[in-house]
């Protein structure tokens, strides 16, 4: 059952990202142009999301164990520290170059546009290089 | 500041599902959404990789299922620079894997449970972002 709900999530997930058009980088760039044309529609995205899914966390957190596994595994990483903010930063930055964050950038592969494809590769391999770049 | 190409009504219903993915994902499975974390542990880690490959392809579905159902071409326009794109990609991957959360992760899971530590990633990556805008437009 974990399966199906992994890809009944991913999937409806994606249609969000669709009916919001935040698939589409040059909505995420007019949101990221604040001081020229300025496109707030992802701070709706972001509201909608969040009226959904906080009171039901809220509501469920003292629950037992989830619906379909043993245990809930959530962060318990409550420091701030210097990679947090080195990493957000550094986020930022490409997530401003490019007008991609990981959702959209994935879900955009449906297109089958190269652009995408070759988006993803690269924060593929940015992935693997923090990986190697750590001892753990 | 001149605002253009607003769309509330679907960026909030959009949200709203987006939302509701999140809720279910933590209710049946236990697990937070964070796409960034999902993709980079399907490359990275055996634990949960079938369930992360799962998510992933289901992300990909959702745009096709949506564009058969409603007959709607889906719009994106995407920059076609190399630099970009490599770039881009790469600081995504770096960045969002050394502060543990993106967009998704940061700013609707860890907002969601008013993690501080998610609030202020979140906050910095869009003050980040903002100003990359601003510099990209003047240069």
């Amino acid at each position: 059952m974990n399966k199906l709900v992994a890809l009944s999530c991913g999937t409806i997930f994606g249609i969000g990202l669709v009916i919001s058009q935040m698939i589409n980088p040059a909505k995420v760039l007019g949101f990221l142009n604040v001081f020229g044309e300025w496109d707030p529609s992802l701070a709706f995205v972001m509201i909608g999301a969040l009226i959904v899914s906080s009171p039901l966390f809220h509501l469920f957190k003292k629950k037992e164990k989830p619906i379909f596994s043993e245990s809930f595994s959530i962060s318990e990483n409550k420091e701030i520290d210097k990679k947090l903010i080195i990493g957000s930063i550094l986020f930022g930055a490409g997530w401003g170059l490019a007008g991609l964050c990981p959702g959209p950038a994935i879900s955009s592969i449906a297109l089958f546009n190269v652009s995408s494809i070759t988006f993803v590769t690269a924060m593929f391999v940015g992935f693997y290089v923090t990986k190697l770049s750590r001892d753990d | 500041m001149n605002i253009v190409n607003f769309t509330p009504v679907s960026a909030l219903i959009g949200g709203m599902i987006i939302g509701f993915s999140v809720f279910l994902f933590f209710i049946f499975n236990g697990r937070m959404i964070g796409v960034s974390g999902i993709a980079s542990n399907f490359l990275i880690s055996k634990n949960n990789r079938i369930d992360n490959l799962l998510f992933l392809i289901g992300l990909i579905l959702g745009p096709l299922i949506y564009s058969y159902f409603t007959k709607q071409k889906i719009e994106v326009s995407i920059t076609n620079s190399l630099f970009l794109l490599i770039g881009g990609g790469i600081l995504v991957g770096f960045g969002t894997k050394i502060s543990g959360g993106c967009t998704s992760g940061h700013g609707i899971s860890g907002v969601g449970r008013f993690s501080l530590r998610s609030i202020i990633a979140t906050i910095t990556f869009m003050i980040v972002g903002i100003l990359t805008v601003l510099i990209k437009n003047i240069l």
